[in-house]
């Protein structure tokens, strides 16, 4: 039996669709209950519905064999897992955003408002630039408009709450999309069905990149 | 006589692997809860974690609660030539642990093999590394790899340090999409690309690995390194355990400290590494010794999560007395019962959470 955790919400959504394109069906998914446990000994797969930022720390601790987060969570927390495919599916860009007009002269410490700090970090510290993180928890846009920030690192999707606000992208820190995940220890003990798992997934992705 | 089923995961395993690695001549080394902060700051690299508990001494200096044992072990050691230190230890260190990203006390046993090495010394280190993981559980996985296939690899792409080392990191993680855009951004040629991703592909049971393998290693340092893990793969033929070693090359320890065979130990029902390892001759050299060096750790702590039997009962006999009770007879009670290989909890009332299988009550009867 393989453990998947799911990140709840519409990214899981369209997660659970492929694995139920690749083979890896489990209907009682579809039903609309409370429940967060599905399981199908048919096609041996366990799935569980947890928190998208929770995914990593379910697949690092071994509760969950394998599990699909996004690219931003692990680059963030930086579990020790096994990232064995690219979905191509909740596709965005982790940015840097400030107010229109913003010009950064590097004359003194930058402000940056985020919630993924380490990211912000590291994407500063490799252009030597001296900043102040300010970490919150949501509605970060609104940080540049008070005055709490020069700049911040966040999601950009679309790009329409930035332009409501009045801000822009100023730099792209990195692409972002969902990833397969696997835990270390279990792909050693449970390597074939795995394996089998991330080839349909595979064939999958890469027939869908054909149809786009 | 000691009793096994009394005995933790871990207690066990601290007993058999000494029998085990005492047989083999190592001989047990026991070092100071403390070490100067110094060292492991000229070292940290080598650490697996950088974060240090430390304090001031009585006398002002910097002190480290040790977070390794290798650096102190390495230090204290004197060179023979043709001659090899044995040791092995079975030490608590003090450092952040992996998943819980918290400072813990980790207790740890392992060996070290310092000075003039050859095959045969990694093929026993190696070896020993297995058969620990066997007497702790018959189920077990050794992931072996040897760093001379990466760094041949990657010669000649980028400086070190820098890009190689994100290349290494995208190995270690199996990560092939993003191995190969990196490389693309960094103008890697699609030929160079297409080698180092099916580096990522290539693991399991040994004689398969070392056959796609073979094709692979073009230049001296990457022969040499085959060469190597072929003499390994000879030795370990016919042991109880070889279909339990695989090879994987996403085993990538700190190339500016490690380097030829390195490994790591899983355990069925452990969700991460529970032993590693490997040879550390720049180590060695950074420190100032001469020769070689190859050792390993195991994660005692981690034991903790193995699966064991349950236990129905807290005791055997809950014997219960009051004041009237004349105290040689319930004396004499518990010794009968404990003599008899029952354990027993003498009470005067039955305690709220504790599981019984027998209640004997000498209340009434053994009033004196």
């Amino acid at each position: 039996m393989i453990n998947v955790a799911l990140p709840k919400g519409r990214l899981g959504d369209k997660v659970y669709d492929m694995f139920e394109a690749a083979g890896y069906e489990c209907p009682s998914i579809r039903e609309t209950n409370r429940k967060l446990i599905f399981e199908n000994p048919d096609t041996g797969v366990r799935y569980f519905w947890v928190k998208p930022s929770d995914v990593s720390i379910y697949v690092e601790r071994g509760a969950a064999d394998i599990g699909v987060a996004g690219k931003d969570i692990l680059l963030e927390y930086k579990p020790d897992i096994y990232e064995l495919l690219d979905l191509q599916i909740g596709k965005c860009r982790m940015a840097v955003a400030a107010p229109k007009g913003f010009h950064d002269d590097g004359e003194r410490t930058l402000k940056v408002a985020t919630k993924f700090d380490n990211i912000a970090r590291s994407y500063y510290a490799g252009r030597g630039r001296d900043i102040d993180i300010i970490k919150l928890n949501g509605s970060i846009e609104i940080a540049p408009i008070l005055g709490l920030s020069d700049v911040i690192v966040d999601i950009v999707e679309t790009g329409t709450t930035l332009r409501e606000n009045d801000l822009e992208v100023v730099a792209t820190v990195v692409p972002i999309s969902a990833r397969l995940i696997a835990n270390k220890a279990a792909f050693k003990f449970k390597t074939g069905a795995i394996e089998e798992i991330v080839s349909k997934l595979k064939g999958l992705v890469e027939r869908n990149g054909q149809d786009l | 006589m000691i009793d096994e089923r009394l005995l933790k995961n871990e207690e066990r395993a601290i007993y058999a692997l000494r029998a085990l690695y005492r047989s083999y001549g190592y001989q047990a080394y026991k070092m100071s809860k403390f070490e100067e902060y110094d060292l492991y700051l000229r070292n940290k690299d080598f650490l697996i974690s950088d974060r240090i508990i430390t304090f001031n001494d009585t006398d002002g200096k910097l002190m480290a609660l040790k977070p390794d044992v290798t650096l102190s072990i390495v230090k204290n050691g004197d060179d023979q030539p043709g001659c090899k230190q044995k040791v092995c230890y079975n030490e608590n260190v003090y450092r952040v642990s992996g998943s819980t990203r918290q400072f813990k006390e980790i207790m740890q046993t392992g060996l070290e093999c310092i000075g003039s090495l050859d095959g045969y010394d990694v093929y026993e280190v190696v070896s020993l590394a297995a058969q620990s993981l066997a007497l702790v559980s018959e189920d077990f996985i050794l992931d072996v790899s040897h760093l001379g296939i990466l760094t041949a690899l990657l010669d000649g792409i980028g400086e070190e340090g820098g890009l190689r080392r994100e290349i290494a990191h995208y190995i270690a993680e199996k990560n092939r999409h993003d191995l190969e855009r990196l490389c693309r951004e960094n103008g890697v040629s699609p030929e160079r690309t297409d080698e180092i991703c099916t580096f990522i592909g290539i693991y399991g049971e040994m004689d398969g690995v070392l056959e796609r393998l073979r094709p692979l290693c073009r230049t001296a340092t990457a022969r040499q390194a085959l060469g190597e893990l072929e003499q390994l793969r000879a030795l370990l033929r016919g042991s109880a355990y070889e279909n339990r070693i695989h090879f994987d090359f996403s085993i990538v320890n700190d190339m500016d400290y490690y380097n030829g065979i390195v490994f790591k130990g899983f355990l069925g029902g452990i969700c991460e590494g529970v032993l590693s390892g490997g040879q550390y001759d720049k180590l060695i050299r950074k420190m100032g010794r001469t020769g070689g060096a190859v050792g390993f750790a195991l994660y005692l702590d981690l034991l903790e999560d193995l699966e064991t039997a349950g236990r129905d009962y807290d005791v055997d006999v809950l014997l219960l007395y009051d004041g009237g009770t004349d105290p040689a007879c319930v004396a004499s009670e518990v010794r009968r019962m404990a003599a008899s290989g029952k354990s027993v909890s003498a009470q005067r009332a039955v305690p709220a959470k504790l599981r019984y299988r027998e209640l004997k009550d000498l209340r009434k009867e053994g009033r004196g």
